[in-house]
């Protein structure tokens, strides 16, 4: 938070504010002390509100064309690809922003990992972008719905059909989610409907995560607290803005070559065929973001349970703030967390590769294995972690390390990592 | 900076290997110089034109293709036949219209707004005269299958004779590059099979690689803009990241050495 007051210089920018405070909030944004080491690893937010407001607006234009209908979708599709001037582009940025998106996120989430961002006094920051990640796998499965070829139809079934594990009311539930019998017509229209609400509430989200975010300040590469402002924040105009201006730009490359170039490579050659109910694929494999979940769902053999260690693999990110013992944040001053990060991050690698391939044989063992290890790295290791492990000196001051004059100096400079970091 | 750029190389290096993850049967499919791939790709006009007459030829008496029409036809990016061509093209197809003031359906000459005349009533039509199996829409056959044009390629030169042990009931065929190498289609191509009014000599390889070039093209009618409009938009944000990157390292050389 800006800690002087702010006045508007003309007028009726003090007759305005003074009604309606805009000013100070955008005094507040531009002038908000910023930890002044940060690292290219804290420009995927900016990058993540880039992605929410481009699918928004491809979004937007794409429902204009598209018909939400059992009959028409697959058609209305074909329309914006053929027809429509520049349906294909946005089109593809559209289908390819999800995928950005969730890249975006995932290196997000494995950023507060690694540098302990999620922990006091952080905690809602967190557990709010928990519920945004929720809700954009919402939104994302319902969108690969809605083109209405074969992968969104036994995708849909498949997924919806996992509410049947629920005891006693699981049938009724689905039929519910259905709004008939079987996967149709009315579960198409409302997933649109779904799909079209969602990324407005996950916008709403996203003030609050930034306004709890703003509160504490940023987390930094030492994860120390910083006094702001002070010699080791910079304002976040122009310094963070144009980083991250860097930043969103060399990701919107990566963006542009997947749109113009390998347009369909992220998804799935048989959702260019349309559903038929009576012709179940030979694989019915999710969107790749979604794989390491689906991975943990198919290695537990009893259904139920499946979509409890499921559900759980996800929720159980939202108590990390609890189950993380140490009171040290970033991974730079704690050398077994560290090595036990890179497992992770393997870990769901491999819980991701494993969940694109046929549950059997080796496939299975991997996969038990694997998500095994993933509740064993939340539930047991990081709790333990906490009591065990010797952490190394933490500097006093982000500065500290530059300008000298501590005992913790030389731990600080002896870590390579550090260095690097800054 | 450094950990940044490394992260961007592998992403650049793990995008060929996506298509594996997903490939769940390893067959090495036959494959051509295919004018459309890289980065400036562009249909050959003439195989388009080519593919085309093909497509009329043999396929046609089985295969819809729904989506696209006959102004398609004189589309730049497309075949490009002249409008004079693609009226002709279109005038030679009966089309059903209708219903008149009479309430009649009627047939007439097709017009170039007039959609791909279907080869069956329906779908249940097609497959009663093929035995079971429908022939799919061919428009975005080639997105639709895993392995895209090379196995469209492949599959239309796969075709021989089942290996010993293996029996073939009646209207089924061999080809080594079809899923499970049964399939309900009987080979179509066979040398000198058409005549090419460019002179082309009609090989099987010839027209297989010729109807597959118009498939992909129907696929993705708007691929020659997209790969224009893609090398202007990344050499547009390459020389933007480069001007952004000089004012961030100019406006934090104000505090300090490093970004």
């Amino acid at each position: 938070m800006s800690d002087h007051e702010y006045t508007p210089k003309s007028n009726f920018g003090k007759w305005f504010n003074d009604r309606l405070p805009l000013l100070t909030l955008a005094n507040h944004l531009t002038d908000y002390p910023t930890p002044k080491n940060l690292n290219y690893w804290w420009t995927f937010g900016g990058i993540l509100t880039f992605c929410l407001v481009t699918q928004i607006v491809t979004g937007l234009v794409l429902a204009m064309h598209y018909i939400a209908h059992a009959d028409m979708a697959f058609d209305s599709v074909e329309h914006i690809m053929r027809d429509v001037n520049y349906g294909w582009l946005i089109r593809y940025i559209h289908a390819n922003g999800a995928s950005m998106f969730f890249l975006a996120v995932y290196i997000h989430i494995f950023r507060s990992l690694f540098y302990g961002s999620y922990k006091a006094p952080r905690e809602i920051i967190w557990i709010i972008g928990i519920i945004i990640y929720l809700l954009m796998m919402a939104a994302a499965f319902m969108g690969y719905v809605l083109p209405w070829g074969q992968m969104s139809f036994w995708g849909a079934t498949v997924i919806t059909n996992l509410f049947s594990a629920i005891p006693l009311v699981g049938e009724g539930i689905v039929t519910w989610l259905w709004g008939g019998y079987s996967v149709d017509n009315p579960t198409l229209t409302r997933f649109f409907t779904l799909h079209y609400l969602i990324p407005f509430l996950i916008l709403g989200l996203v003030v609050l995560h930034i306004w709890a975010l703003h509160v504490p300040g940023n987390n930094n590469p030492i994860g120390i607290d910083v006094k702001k402002p002070s010699k080791d924040t910079v304002p976040f105009h122009p310094y963070i803005v144009i980083k991250d201006a860097f930043a969103l730009l060399m990701f919107m490359i990566v963006f542009a070559f997947f749109v113009f170039y390998t347009p369909n490579i992220l998804g799935h050659a048989d959702n260019y065929i349309e559903a038929n109910p009576l012709v179940t694929p030979a694989h019915i494999v999710p969107e790749w973001y979604l794989l390491p979940f689906y991975a943990i769902l198919r290695s537990v053999p009893d259904k139920l349970m499946g979509v409890i260690a499921m559900l759980s693999a996800i929720f159980i990110l939202a108590a990390l703030p609890w189950l993380d013992t140490s009171k040290i944040r970033s991974a730079v001053f704690r050398p077994l967390y560290r090595q036990f990060y890179w497992i992770l991050v393997a870990d769901v690698l491999i819980l991701g590769y494993v969940g694109a391939m046929p549950a059997e044989g080796l496939y299975l063992l991997i996969a038990r294995v694997a998500t095994a290890y993933y509740f064993l790295h939340f539930l047991v290791i990081l709790p333990i972690l906490g009591f065990r492990e010797r952490t190394l000196p933490v500097p006093l001051s982000i500065t500290e390390p530059v300008l000298g004059g501590s005992s913790n100096l030389a731990a600080a400079r002896d870590d390579s990592r550090l260095e690097k970091l800054k | 900076m450094k950990k940044f750029l490394k992260l961007f190389f592998y992403i650049f290096f793990l995008i060929p290997f996506l298509p594996q993850v997903y490939a769940a049967e390893k067959v090495e499919y036959l494959t051509t110089d295919w004018s459309f791939k890289g980065l400036f790709g562009k249909f050959d006009r003439s195989a388009l034109q080519r593919g085309y007459h093909v497509y009329t030829e043999v396929c046609s008496s089985c295969h819809s293709m729904k989506y696209l029409s006959y102004r398609n036809l004189a589309q730049e990016g497309g075949p490009e036949f002249t409008e004079a061509e693609a009226k002709a093209i279109a005038a030679s197809f009966e089309v059903t219209d209708g219903p008149n003031s009479d309430g009649e359906m009627f047939t007439r000459p097709g017009k170039l707004s007039d959609k791909f005349v279907m080869p069956y009533e329906n779908v249940k039509a097609a497959q009663a005269a093929n035995g079971g199996a429908y022939p799919p829409d061919m428009s975005v056959l080639v997105k639709a299958r895993g392995g895209g044009v090379d196995y469209i390629y492949s599959l239309l030169q796969g075709y021989e004779d089942p290996p010993a042990g293996v029996t073939l009931d009646d209207g089924v065929y061999y080809n080594k590059y079809m899923y499970g190498n049964k399939i309900k289609m009987a080979n179509q191509l066979s040398d000198g099979l058409i005549e090419y009014s460019d002179g082309t000599k009609a090989t099987v390889e010839q027209m297989s690689k010729d109807v597959t070039t118009f498939l992909m093209w129907s696929a993705e009618p708007h691929l020659e803009s997209r790969h224009k409009m893609g090398f202007k938009a990344i050499v547009y944000l390459i020389i933007l990241t480069i001007l952004v990157y000089f004012s961030m390292k100019r406006i934090w050389s104000r505090i300090e050495t490093k970004v």
